[in-house]
């Protein structure tokens, strides 16, 4: 049966292309925004076939026959029934063929988490006509058991030390902070982001103190609204703290918090459904690309490629379906390494530019969730100690969370996620203790880890195309911080596919070919 | 609309199903065999649907677009008459109401306060501010934060005026003493949470505030967190008594000592 369907649509492509003006406009284009339709007059072909090949024609009879008062209400109704009744909706057909991916995409997005998503969004936000775009997000996981996203604890900040990460994070908070206005959907009830605007508190030793106040001064430049704290003040301000071995901390005013992650992933998801982008279900195996022998000018020989060609393999299945596109972006997280490589990205002798890898792969960090009945009050900020161990609170009920990365040496084998609870006893806690007093006395509720999606180059995003592989533009690599600038990256990504350059943030220093150059971009402020 | 839903639930899995009921139902409207005509009123149904659909959208947006429209910052009254005055037009335009130091309230119902009365008090602070029921958002807020003698603040019942709002009142750290969110529906636990800078505040009334999930917990704790300040918020007392149980479990696990 199932095969049965890839084929079939298999057949439909350039049906579902042809009609791709009507997407987005029609109410009835909502449910062909899962799947494509028929021209009208295109009778349907077998039984396995479901709402993938509804009629407009005959759908709007339907409508027709409501008749003539107030019929944009009963529109919405219907509209409404049907959405519910479609994929994504409560309602599940066992025929439902509606994950299968369009035989043609302009652009294909790998990875339908927070990163992909965006690119998505701002894709067809800043597209020149309604529907000129055709855009497919390839998921593998639909409930993100996995993606980073929803496993992170949703901080936002602007204690960077680049330039262009406080850029991108200012330019998100102003996003997350107006997020009903871009991501509102008619008839769907605004979001709740949950943020809470507590700041970040950075603390620094001696030896760090120079470098936190000079973060700061570039902070401020860029207009973020930090201020810089003596251990006095901090007393005074957070006496919970035990200040010894603090010279100095940096404290986030406006902007900085931590929101739920999940709230946004859903918002961009319900809205790039809502502007026609394609969603499927199904992992990207294989890219079929051509090749392009040429010399530089120095005599070198190098290869240029071009994906034609993505294949999906559909979940539990040996089938795949080939998509032709023109471009790829790779914003498959944790596992954009191995996407690259997919891409014969990598592949050729080291030293050379074909020879450099997408230095970003899998890095487990814990998160230990704990209540303390004595712990800090509902002031408290995120806290990143000297020692890197950070916490937060969560809630109001005396619990917090919190964790720390560990060292090269320490990094546990990212194979599962399953949780190391001694980590936190010998790591974490001592740290943890010996900053916050009053968390000698805590008791572990809960845990759990996830992917940060760690670039081991310089911890820092991978933003724009390919050099050689020309049309696979990255959005990844953002080591614990993607989440927060994902608004952000968006924007730049489609700007980067639609016009050429970065015209909001200019993040040419975040292109892939730092990489073979050897030039780091490093950021200080990871934890 | 029970009835098209019903049918669709019925006959989804079966295409040739839906098939058959759709015609059924076309052919009730259209007459036979004029497939033609079916084909054009489609037509038309599909760009009337887009209409619909697009100016709903544009509808939404403009709703969006009047609340910032009304927030935006009377730059040039800034710069030419300074701080004071631009706030206090701000308020007033806003139907709020303003009180300069040592003087009476003025009102922006009732007789217009004209720009020459304000004019004259380009030099003297703002000390009051009511802006109870005002369209204030977080970009308008810029006209209040600019009053650094602001000692009350009344942003009751303010729709717009959300946790990212609270936590800009930082500004206002050295003078606010009194600030009353009572009523603000968009207002929650966590932009309490942001109130802590303000510390010479003495009165603070958080009643009546339905995005907080735990009120008489919240309550609570905004007392830990602002010792010196009185704060009104769901009657602690009253709540005792017709709910006993369920309040003194509140009460029992998470204050700290
Ligand atoms: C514990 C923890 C805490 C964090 N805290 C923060 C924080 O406070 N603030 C912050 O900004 N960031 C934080 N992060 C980082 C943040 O979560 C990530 O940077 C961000 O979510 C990356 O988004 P993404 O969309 O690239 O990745 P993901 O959400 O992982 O999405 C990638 C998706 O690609 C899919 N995929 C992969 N390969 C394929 C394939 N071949 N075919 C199809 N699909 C594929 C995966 O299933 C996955 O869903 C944290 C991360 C962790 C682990």
């Amino acid at each position: 049966m199932f095969r049965g369907a890839v084929h079939l649509c298999a057949g439909r492509g350039h049906l579902g292309r042809r009609l791709s003006t009507l997407r987005g406009g029609s109410a009835l284009g909502k449910v062909e925004g899962t799947g494509g339709h028929h021209g009208s007059g295109v009778p349907p072909v077998s039984s396995c076939v479901t709402f993938r090949t509804w009629d407009p024609g005959r759908a709007g009879q339907t409508v027709g026959q409501l008749g003539e008062g107030g019929w944009a209400g009963k529109v919405s109704e219907i509209k409404k029934t049907l959405q519910s009744v479609l994929p994504g909706g409560a309602w599940n057909s066992l025929y439902d063929t509606s994950h299968l991916p369009p035989e043609q995409s302009d652009v294909v997005i790998v990875g339908g988490g927070v990163l992909g998503l965006s690119v998505a969004y701002w894709l067809k936000r800043l597209e020149k006509q309604r529907g000129a775009i055709r855009v497919l997000v390839v998921e593998q996981d639909h409930t993100y058991s996995q993606a980073s996203t929803g496993l992170s604890v949703g901080g936002i900040r602007q204690q960077f030390s680049l330039p262009e990460n406080i850029q991108l994070s200012l330019f998100s908070v102003n996003f997350l902070r107006n997020i009903n206005d871009y991501l509102a959907v008619v008839d769907d009830p605004p979001l709740d982001l949950q943020f809470n605007p507590s700041g970040y508190l950075l603390l620094a030793s001696e030896e760090g103190a120079a470098i936190l106040e000079s973060n700061v001064k570039v902070q401020r430049q860029e207009g973020a609204k930090v201020c810089l704290m003596s251990p006095e003040q901090l007393r005074n301000k957070f006496p919970w703290i035990n200040t010894e071995g603090v010279a100095l901390a940096s404290y986030g005013l406006e902007g900085e918090g931590w929101f739920d992650p999940w709230c946004l992933l859903q918002g961009l998801r319900r809205k790039v459904q809502a502007m026609g982008v394609h969603f499927c279900h199904g992992e990207v195996t294989r890219f079929v690309s051509s090749s392009n022998r040429m010399e530089t000018t120095s005599g070198e020989e190098i290869t240029l490629k071009r994906i034609h060609e993505v294949h999906v393999k559909m979940d539990h299945s040996v089938e795949y379906q080939p998509v032709e596109c023109a471009i790829v972006i790779n914003a498959a997280g944790a596992w954009s390494g191995r996407v690259a490589e997919l891409a014969g990205i990598g592949k050729g002798p080291p030293g050379t530019l074909q020879g450099t890898k997408l230095p970003v792969e899998p890095r487990k960090r814990y998160v230990y969730v704990w209540h303390c009945p004595q712990g800090p009050g509902l002031e408290s900020p995120l806290v990143a100690d000297t020692s890197g161990v950070y916490f937060r609170r969560d809630g109001l009920g005396n619990n917090y969370l919190g964790g720390c990365s560990p060292t090269e040496e320490e990094e546990p084998d990212p194979e599962n996620l399953e949780v190391d609870h001694d980590f936190f006893q010998n790591k974490v806690w001592p740290r943890l203790a010996w900053r916050i007093p009053a968390f000698e006395s805590l008791k572990v509720r809960s845990a759990w880890a996830g992917y940060y999606d760690y670039n081991t180059f310089d911890q820092n995003g991978v933003v724009g195309p390919h050099p050689l592989v020309a049309n696979m533009y990255f959005a990844t690599g953002f080591s614990g911080h993607g989440l927060q600038q994902a608004p952000a990256v968006g924007r730049a990504v489609a700007e980067m596919v639609l016009e050429g350059r970065f015209q909001t943030i200019n993040l040419n220093a975040f292109l892939f070919s730092r990489f073979f150059l050897g030039e780091k971009v490093q950021e200080h402020n990871i934890f | 609309m029970a009835a098209p839903r019903a049918s669709l639930n019925l006959v989804a899995p079966v295409w040739n199903g839906v098939t058959k009921s759709i015609r059924d139902l076309s052919s009730s409207v259209a007459p036979k065999g004029s497939q033609k005509k079916g084909k054009r009123l489609l037509q038309f149904l599909a760009d009337r649907f887009y209409d619909v659909e697009a100016l709903r959208e544009y509808l939404l947006q403009k709703q969006v677009s009047k609340v910032h429209q009304e927030n935006r910052s009377f730059t040039y009254i800034k710069e030419r008459y300074g701080p004071y005055v631009a706030g206090a037009y701000f308020v007033l335009k806003q139907g709020g109401a303003v009180k300069f130091q040592g003087q009476e309230w003025i009102q922006s119902s009732g007789r217009r306060p004209s720009s020459l009365e304000l004019l004259s008090f380009q030099a003297v602070p703002v000390e009051s501010v009511d802006a109870s029921d005002c369209a204030i958002n977080y970009e308008g807020l810029d006209n209040l934060l600019a009053l650094k003698e602001l000692q009350s603040l009344s942003l009751q019942r303010c729709p717009h005026v959300d946790d990212w709002c609270l936590s800009r009142l930082y500004q206002l750290a050295d003078s606010l003493q009194e600030l009353s969110l009572a009523g603000c529906p968009r207002v929650s636990e966590r932009g309490l949470a942001c109130l802590h800078h303000l510390q010479n505040l003495r009165r603070l009334d958080i009643s009546d505030l339905p995005a907080v999930s735990n009120p008489g917990l919240t309550q609570i704790l905004m007392e830990e967190m602002l010792p010196n300040c009185e704060v009104l918020g769901a009657d602690w007392a009253q709540g005792l008594k017709s709910r006993p149980e369920k309040q003194s479990q509140d009460t029992a696990s998470p204050t700290p000592a």
